[in-house]
């Protein structure tokens, strides 16, 4: 549905040319929930705003549902960005007009007519769960009021895709979780697909079904959330699970174990345990809920190193979890 | 020498007064509605065509807008250094061939709009200035035309700072339209210096003074409440939703 093919930007700033995107592709599918997830500076910004083109590449392809967007006329990326609905970090809505208002606003910039702009304002903002405050103007609403606002201008006129730029990053936990609940639901009822962008990566564990992290204009890892996670070496997934560094004091093998799907609820300690004689001690664990399905990763540290640890990491890897030796004890040690 | 304790004094005067009232009022009001046309989207261009704003690229071409950027902030320059009285002068062969005649009320609006425009244009383009650039990229986003983010965004939402700025204009238009009456153009101005100085009457001036402070008042006191109307930032309390939900 989205697809960015060999994007490149540069910009020219007081302290010399900044490269915020570097030969960046990226293709989102179909009712797919797509997250960018980086650091502030890494052109995630400038990454989002070339789908609707709020700023061209200087090189590259975009393309949205099918159509070239770089080959259209004004007039006809006009009409492209009805297609393409936009929220923001800011909500960026109209202090002087309402919550109804601002919706109507998109309904008027696509030529709706007076009955239906008003019809089709109250429909959405009944979706976004906000039609007891359709005539309070942004100053009397609360952040994720706001953002529900933003979030119905955006749907108005239909889209098939919606761009979320960092759309939770000014909001309070709580209120991030529910616009983020709202953004799933809408693209469940209505078939959207989202790219969104984020630095914050309980974002892409809450709803995102695919991830891509972007480090100084350049895509260093992308792929679906179930698969990231088993790919041994991933950052996405180290990310993902939170697991503290190493003790400076570990004298046996330290391996990281990930589980996801059926083998999540595996007793694989007391599988150690009892068929090799070991006993390991956890050094940390997270379990989250990614891409709907419960996943988690522990550390665990088995004594000693050599052919009776190594026997034990292929027979767990025989069970089809991923198992990542971090760390060895030296020949001196053992 | 004016006899106070003539019978007429006080009827002729508020005569003359109100008369000359109204001419100001007429020329002000008048002057104001060019002032707008004109210097509304004067102002806008001067702020929208600088380089990365929103007409940047005006029929597509950005050194279409860079010209047009330069040209107006040359003529807005010019118009805001010329001393009014100056101004009012050199436009005598302008005003004739619009008006017909460079005497009188009306032949003054053509001065007065001419100082005026320049003026408001610059608050205009700070008002604008000000506008978050989300917004522009919010209208962006959703497809407007330049037209379209002009008329349902640019302007509706500088309409509080574009109200103040308007009520200095006609402060300012009011303050020029008495230079205008010692030249023959009439209004209070034309009163208070025709009575008050050529002929030493306090009365005149102090009266003038009066009317004319009454006015600005009056205008700036209505820009700012239409002001504070418009902004819709200050939530009334009725409508503020309580800081703690009600229990369900």
């Amino acid at each position: 549905m989205i697809s960015l093919q060999h994007l490149h930007k540069t910009f020219s700033g007081a302290s010399g040319a900044v490269r915020a995107l570097d030969d960046v592709s990226i293709e989102v599918a179909e009712r797919q929930i797509f997250g960018v997830v980086g650091q502030s500076g890494a052109g995630k910004s400038t990454l989002i705003r070339t789908v609707n083109l709020l700023e061209r590449p200087d090189s590259g392809t975009v393309a949205v549902d099918g159509r070239d967007l770089l080959g259209l006329d004004a007039q006809g990326l006009r009409a492209a960005r009805h297609d393409i609905g936009m929220v923001f970090q800011q909500f960026n809505l109209l202090q002087g007009r309402t919550a109804r208002g601002n919706v109507e606003l998109a309904l008027e910039i696509a030529g709706v007519d007076r009955v239906e702009r008003r019809r089709r304002a109250g429909e959405i903002l009944d979706l976004v769960g906000l039609s007891s405050r359709a005539d309070s103007y942004p100053a009397q609403l609360s952040g994720g009021q706001k953002q529900r606002v933003g979030i119905a201008r955006a749907l108005a006129s239909n889209p098939k895709v919606l761009l979320s730029d960092e759309a939770t990053s000014a909001l309070d936990p709580e209120t991030m979780r529910s616009i983020l609940e709202l953004i799933r639901t809408i693209r469940d009822e209505l078939g959207l697909t989202v790219l969104l962008i984020t630095h914050e990566m309980d974002v892409i564990k809450r709803i995102c079904d695919s991830a891509a992290l972007l480090e100084s204009g350049r895509i260093v890892e992308q792929g679906r959330l179930a698969d990231v996670i088993t790919t041994p070496g991933s950052r996405l997934a180290a990310d993902l699970f939170p697991l503290h560094d190493l003790p400076p004091d570990v004298s046996g093998t330290v391996v990281d174990i990930t589980f996801s799907g059926g083998s999540a609820d595996r007793p694989v300690i007391a599988q150690l345990a009892r068929t090799h004689g070991f006993d390991v001690s956890i050094l940390g664990a997270a379990i989250e809920t990614i891409a709907g399905k419960q996943a988690g990763r522990t550390r665990l540290e088995i004594p000693g190193s050599g052919t009776a640890v190594d026997a034990a990491i292929a027979d767990l890897r025989s069970q089809d979890l991923l198992v990542e030796v971090i760390h060895t004890p030296s020949r001196a040690a053992s | 020498m004016i006899d106070y304790s003539a019978p007429d004094f006080w009827p002729i005067l508020i005569q003359n007064v109100l008369q000359g009232l109204v001419q100001t009022l007429y020329m002000t009001g008048v002057a104001l509605l060019v002032t707008i046309v004109i210097g509304l989207p004067l102002g806008i261009l001067l702020v929208g065509t600088e380089r990365r704003s929103f007409l940047e690229r005006i029929g597509g071409s950005r050194g279409l807008s860079a010209t047009i950027n330069r040209i107006l902030n040359f003529v807005v320059n010019l118009g805001r250094s010329v001393p009014f009285i100056i101004l009012m002068i050199a436009l005598i062969p302008f005003t004739r061939l619009v008006i017909g005649t460079f005497i009188g009320t009306t032949a003054a609006i053509v001065p007065l709009s001419v100082v005026a425009i320049p003026f408001f244009a610059r608050m205009v383009e700070i008002a604008v200035r000000e506008i978050d650039p989300g917004l522009i990229e919010a209208a962006d986003s959703l497809g407007a035309t330049r037209w379209q983010l002009v008329s349902k965004v640019l302007v509706p939402e500088t309409a509080g700072a574009l109200l103040l700025g308007l009520s200095t204009t006609v402060t300012s238009i009011i303050n020029f339209s008495a230079m205008v009456g010692v030249v023959g153009g009439g209004g209070l101005g034309q009163v208070a210096y025709s009575y008050g100085y050529q002929r030493y009457s306090t009365a005149y001036i102090v009266v003038v003074i009066i009317v004319i402070f009454v006015i600005v008042m009056v205008v700036q006191i209505l820009a700012g409440w239409a002001a504070r109307r418009l902004a819709h930032r200050i939530p009334s309390t009725k409508s503020r939703t309580p800081l703690v939900a009600p229990p369900t």
